[in-house]
């Protein structure tokens, strides 16, 4: 027997259609599933009423694995085959490793990502994954009753495109459609309801159980656009526990301790600190396997103090992702904290502090990145009404044309939300031109040699004209699945050509991040080229006018003022030919000047011209 | 006769609705569709359309239509968990026979 949820008016499904989706936080420590019932978002529990499900996978012998709490309690006996972490090898090779030693893995190096050796068969990360989002889908499908239409599974902002890719293979080998992968900063801000209330900066702080990220967004009419990304991949919650269980062991006395040991303080260190958050002090009280006891007080005023320096820790990042996006304290409209370890009272004091203002933090912060995917999902999958929209893509590098010189000329700036349509007006470039070839780019540099060519076609059958008389319109149209296509039109005659292009086809992220990089460090040098092919571009058409101008009218000049005009237009093409942009500027003047007499007399003529044969009645 | 919420299912339309922040009831409806015939509809009232007719129970409104009522008359709506399902259930007196998930009936 189906149960039935309140749909959003008009929006009751058809029997059997129902529309389930849900939102998924792959974390490093934990993972959660969402979903939105009756209209509010809930985390999803298991039958034990847990939502968090630890994102630890074990493998045992006999083929059989086992996720979460359960294979947590094989860590210890088994370190080697069960999984723990696995997200910080989603899409790394064996290279990428920043320190191997320090797990008790054994990695066997494949082409594109690494493996590990367990005694069920070396299993990449994107396994291990599927096997936690498998688990997670299960407990959906068991909470919803019926199989789920898709999931918005949530990735760390700076994860590029061999990470996210991989996250989606991971989510395929699991039998989820992705509805969407969506940056877990951006996901909590959508819990908070900033898409639908505010527009400004926000800086997400997400204190977690092994990392640390910052992260600030910036909000305009539902865009959510990652301005700039900082944190520390060693620094956590388990830090605290760590100090803690350092405290302990001084102030004890104690001295080597044994696996058993250490890990029964450090689980009593972290029942200290969660206690300590709304208590005063707190008792750590543990019997150590040679029957020693330990019994201490620990008040929240020495815990803070012990742990200040990790919670300083965490205000570099900050400052330097403030410095990243160029912005003052004084831009930020609010804070949200995400991850267990911001309900540390003296974590969200120094985060108030330094930004002098309170935090956003009535959402549960281990759940919050989980309910904002679920939201998202719940929009993607059509159960909201006409009134409610969904976040935006953008694109990742700007659109453009080529122009006369090899430059580019951007039609749509990178950062613009799809869909999206801009169109600009061109013209020819040459006399009784008839044809424009027209060449679509991709990137932010100025030269078109150092962009990546996307599509070329051509618009004929413009009427001939003198050079920059027609208008050609060029219009770009991004579609929401980030589709571009492209056309032209002579706007007099109507003659109209266009192509259909894929912008981001085989254009991976991190080649997009190289792209953007580059054109960070080559800003300078490529204003330098675009000055100096500007210029030539200038000298080349007034050289081509000159000489067309000779050719049909030179009979306007005497001798002498023939040859002082060819000389300046000797002396203009040689400096075409060199690399100095004011040389070609200067001599492009001295052309200019050197024909203004000819001009004028060419007008005159022109005009006479044309009087010629007409009364003066039909010039009124 | 009319139509009515059990207190758990009261409770919760009530906790929905506030937590959505709007409405002013929920609405019980059928529509021809499905396996066997007709369809339940269940969904937030922002607004009562003149023609509808409205019931009340433990302090929430229900609203249906004048074509909906008869194949619903007496029906209690409720709130149940089956494991880690939960939500509403049509307890409707009118059904004679119903699709294996009940999601559709005829009377």
């Amino acid at each position: 027997m189906a149960l039935f949820q309140i749909a959003e008016p008009g929006q009751a499904a058809e029997p059997h259609q129902h529309r389930l989706a849900v939102g998924i936080d792959l974390g490093t420590t934990n993972s959660l599933v969402a979903t939105v019932r009756s209209g509010s978002a809930t985390v999803l529990a298991d039958e034990t009423g847990a939502t968090l499900l630890p994102s630890v996978v074990h493998y045992a012998a006999d083929g059989q694995t086992t996720v979460g709490y359960a294979a947590q309690l094989r860590q210890s006996e088994d370190p080697r085959n069960t999984i723990v972490s696995v997200k910080r090898f989603m899409g790394r090779g064996v290279k990428d490793l920043p320190d191997s030693a320090a797990t008790p893995y054994r990695f066997v190096d494949a082409p594109g990502m690494l493996k590990i050796k367990t005694v069920a068969g070396d299993k990449s990360p994107v396994e291990v994954s599927a096997d936690v989002l498998r688990h997670l889908k299960q407990r959906a499908e068991d909470s919803l009753g019926g199989e789920l239409l898709g999931a918005v599974i949530t990735v760390p902002a700076y994860f590029d495109d061999a990470q996210r890719q991989a996250t989606k293979d991971a989510a395929t080998l699991a039998g989820l459609n992705v509805l969407r992968l969506l940056n877990e900063p951006t996901a909590a801000a959508v819990a908070y309801g900033l898409d639908n209330a505010a527009e400004g900066i926000y800086i997400v702080y997400d204190l977690g159980g092994g990392t640390f990220d910052v992260s600030i967004l910036k909000l305009t009419r539902g865009v959510f656009e990652v301005l700039s990304t900082s944190g520390d991949s060693a620094l956590g919650g388990d830090d605290f526990d760590q100090r803690i269980y350092c405290w302990v062991v001084e102030n004890a006395g104690l001295s080597l301790l044994g696996d058993h040991d250490t890990r029964l303080l450090l689980t009593h260190a972290r029942e200290a600190k969660e206690a300590l958050t709304d208590h005063a002090e707190t008792r750590i009280t543990a019997k150590l396997a040679d029957g020693e006891v330990v019994d201490l007080a620990l008040s929240a005023e020495v815990f803070q103090q012990i742990t200040a320096p990790l919670v300083q820790k965490t205000i570099s990042p900050v400052r330097k992702a403030l410095r990243d996006a160029k912005l003052d304290m004084s831009e930020i409209k609010g804070v949200v904290m995400v991850g267990g370890a911001t309900r540390m009272p003296h974590v969200r004091r120094a985060v108030a502090d330094f930004f002098g203002r309170e935090p956003l933090t009535n959402l549960d912060p281990d759940k919050v990145v989980a309910l904002g995917a679920a939201m998202q999902a719940n929009a993607l999958a059509g159960n909201k009404g006409d009134d409610e929209w969904l976040l935006l893509d953008v694109i990742p590098l700007s659109l453009g044309l080529e122009t006369m010189g090899g430059l580019t000329e951007k039609v749509i700036p990178r950062n613009s939300t799809i869909p999206t349509a801009r169109a600009q007006d061109f013209t020819t470039y040459k006399d009784g031109q008839t044809a424009m070839a027209i060449h679509v780019v991709q990137g932010e540099r100025e030269l078109v040699a150092d962009c990546r060519s996307l599509a070329r076609f051509e618009l004929r059958g413009i009427p001939p004209m003198v050079a920059g008389a027609a208008r050609i319109r060029v219009t770009f149209q991004v579609d929401a699945d980030g589709l571009l296509a492209v056309s032209a039109r002579e706007q007099s005659t109507g003659v109209e050509a266009s192509i259909a292009v894929k912008p981001s086809y085989g254009l991976a992220d991190d080649e997009i991040a190289r792209m953007l990089q580059d054109s960070m460090q080559h800003a300078s040098e490529d204003m330098l080229a675009r000055t100096l092919a500007e210029a030539r571009v200038e000298a080349e058409s007034l050289i081509a006018a000159t000489r067309a101008a000779l050719a049909s009218d030179g009979q306007l000049l005497d001798a002498e003022e023939r040859a002082e005009v060819e000389a300046a237009l000797a002396r203009l093409q040689a400096a075409s030919a060199g690399d100095a942009a004011t040389e070609i500027r200067a001599q492009t003047d001295a052309l200019n000047q050197a024909t203004s007499e000819f001009a004028a007399r060419r007008m005159d003529a022109a005009v006479k011209r044309g009087l010629a044969g007409q009364k003066l009645s039909e010039l009124g | 006769m009319g139509l009515s919420l059990s207190e758990s299912a009261a409770k919760h339309v009530a906790k929905y609705i506030a937590k959505r922040g709007r409405g002013v009831g929920v609405r019980l409806a059928v529509r021809t569709s499905g396996c066997s015939g007709m369809a339940y509809k269940l969904e937030f009232v922002d607004e009562a359309a003149a023609e509808d007719l409205a019931f009340e129970s433990f302090g929430v409104k229900i609203f249906t239509d004048a074509k909906s009522l008869p194949y619903i008359d007496g029906t209690e709506l409720d709130f149940v968990k089956e494991g880690l399902n939960e939500g509403f259930k049509f307890n409707n007196p009118n059904v004679k026979d119903e699709c294996g998930c009940g999601e559709s009936f005829n009377t």
